[in-house]
């Protein structure tokens, strides 16, 4: 079970009025709030600790770098990888995903060979696989999905052929809220000796992630959609590939050795974080956990599970609302349009009302194209949401219609 | 009328709204009775694209005039659209390059045209004034 009332004391953002009404906010899936606990830390680390990590021998310094590395250490145990060292800090799950397609890419992959993704990545997850392959002259090739939403799973196999060098997908999709059942795709993969890249930028705060059980090569996500601060992100990488894969960035803590002529380097995870690494906002990361585990990340999925089972059901009775994405498995999140009213129109007046949605494509423009659509409206519900915020959601769309029928 | 005086006209009918509802509610009517524009302006060389709504703007010289036509796919975006045409429709190219746009402050609607919500009208604006800007060269070349 879960306090909601105590729960919500710890976010401050939360408790304000906006447009004269009570907040409502349900962006999560752009980024969550962060509880006082991670604010007030992180404030008073600027207070009286701060000093660039790994380079001091003074008190703070060292300090610093024990709390930087205190925060890989919590990552590693919340992952459940099996070494901190292949926790490689980033700026987010877009910079985790280019140091992949870059660094993976020199490695292992030569004109002709070929990289699938899903068609409902995330802009983040895809541009850099086209990049790489333009760079590469290497083939890109799409995973469908169905109506609902859900992997066309059973095409996977033939997509795949010798050449075939990694499976880069998200976990859950962040326009449709689709879970995917990532575990046995990348059995799947695994049995053709293709790596797999899990986007998990939107999994990682609604379930227990445990990279070793998925036996996923790489996992990425990103501090701010954790409740942490923004600018900081994870690579997960199996040590095997941080061995064999050539650094993203050259410069400074990352090197052995470096003379004009020849520089070496350190191992990863060092090797991989280059220049003065945002050792704050790794700080927030690993307290966002910590505030994370107090809770309990079961029970945060559970009343999660309860708000979209909830929402969804209210929603669905309005007349000439599309829920789009309908898949078994999903997340905290309803994208919808009512029938004739734009999304821009209906995220206006949702924000007059004080109620805090995202309109577009969120992103993933081919999710749109598929279905025939220039966006939705996406209301992302966090742990912090209660179902007073789903009932405020659905006043409001029913005022929405109201407006402009 | 000058550009002035409808702006002020324009200000005088929405001070009699109260409520932010019944603003919005004027613009949805507004947005609604915008004369339809030709279809063959409806392609991407006359769309300025706002990622988030979609506005289409045309404009003709028609006796050392400018007239504007638009759309929009979102009516709330379509109401200020057609606001903007009301103000600058029929103008001289030198009145649009010059014109100073009050009104969508003082009656509450900036937050519309600002470059934050990226929904195309701030880029309307601009490109209302280019063709200003256009036809006048034109007409003194
Ligand atoms: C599924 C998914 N992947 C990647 C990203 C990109 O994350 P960031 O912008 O934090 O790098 C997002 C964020 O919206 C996302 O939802």
């Amino acid at each position: 079970m879960i306090n909601l009332e105590k729960i919500r004391k710890d976010f401050p953002v939360l408790n304000q009025k906006i447009n004269g009404k009570d907040y409502v906010y349900l962006d999560n899936g752009a980024t969550t709030q962060k509880p006082v606990q991670v604010i007030d830390a992180v404030a008073d680390f600027y207070r009286n600790t701060n000093s660039n990590i790994h380079r001091g021998v003074h008190y703070l310094s060292n300090l610093s770098t024990k709390l930087y590395e205190g925060a890989r250490a919590k990552i590693k145990h919340f992952i459940n990888a099996e070494k901190e060292s292949e926790i490689i800090f980033t700026k987010g799950t877009t910079d985790s995903v280019n140091l992949v397609a870059f660094s993976f890419g020199e490695r292992y992959v030569s004109e002709g060979d070929e990289i699938i993704v899903s068609a409902m990545e995330h802009h983040s997850n895809l541009v850099p696989w086209q990049m790489l392959c333009e760079r590469k002259k290497a083939k890109l090739r799409i995973l469908p999905f169905d109506k609902s939403g859900e992997l066309e799973i059973d095409k996977l196999p033939s997509l795949i052929n010798k050449k075939t060098k990694l499976l880069a997908l998200t976990h859950v999709s962040n326009s449709l809220g689709t879970v995917n059942p990532v575990k046995d795709i990348i059995k799947i993969a695994h049995k053709y000796k293709v790596a797999v890249l899990i986007d998990g930028a939107q999994s990682i705060q609604h379930q227990k992630i445990d990279v070793q059980d998925l036996d996923c090569d790489f996992f990425v996500f990103s501090g701010h959609k954790i409740y942490a601060e923004t600018g900081i992100g994870v690579l997960y990488a199996k040590e095997k590939f941080l061995n064999a894969m050539p650094p993203y960035q050259g410069g400074g803590d990352m090197v052995d050795h470096v003379s004009l002529e020849k520089t070496t380097y350190l191992d990863a995870p060092f090797k991989f974080e280059a220049g003065t690494v945002n050792y704050v906002g790794a700080y927030s990361l690993g307290l966002a956990i910590d505030y994370i585990n107090t809770i309990g990340i079961e029970n945060i999925a559970k009343h999660e599970q309860d708000l979209l089972q909830y929402a969804t059901e209210k929603l669905s009775q309005i007349d000439g609302l599309t829920i789009y994405g309908t898949a078994k498995h999903k997340t905290s999140t309803i994208s919808f349009l009512l029938k004739n009213i734009h999304h821009y129109d209906t995220g206006m007046i949702l924000d007059k009302l004080g109620i805090a949605v995202r309109t577009g494509s969120h992103c993933t423009q081919p999710v749109m194209d598929f279905f025939e659509i220039t966006g939705t409206v996406r209301a992302s519900f966090a742990f912090y949401n209660t179902f007073a915020d789903a009932d405020r959601l659905v006043e409001g769309v029913l005022k929405v219609k109201q407006m402009f029928e | 009328m000058t550009i002035e005086e409808i702006q002020n006209e324009i200000i005088e009918e929405f001070s009699m709204f109260d409520e932010w509802m019944d603003k919005y509610e004027y613009l949805i009517e507004l947005g609604r009775d915008l004369p339809q524009i030709d279809t063959k302006f409806k392609t991407n060389e006359y769309l300025i694209n706002g990622c988030q709504s979609k506005v289409w703007l045309n404009a003709e010289l028609k006796d050392g005039k400018i007239y504007f036509t638009a759309d929009s796919d979102a009516i709330i975006t379509k109401g200020i659209v057609a606001l903007l045409i009301r103000v600058l429709n029929g103008r001289t190219p030198k009145e649009i390059m010059n014109a100073d746009l009050f009104f969508i402050d003082k009656i509450g609607l900036s937050e519309n045209l600002s470059p934050t919500r990226s929904n195309g009208l701030l880029a309307m604006v601009k490109q209302m004034k280019m063709y200003g800007m256009a036809y006048n060269a034109k007409l003194n070349s």
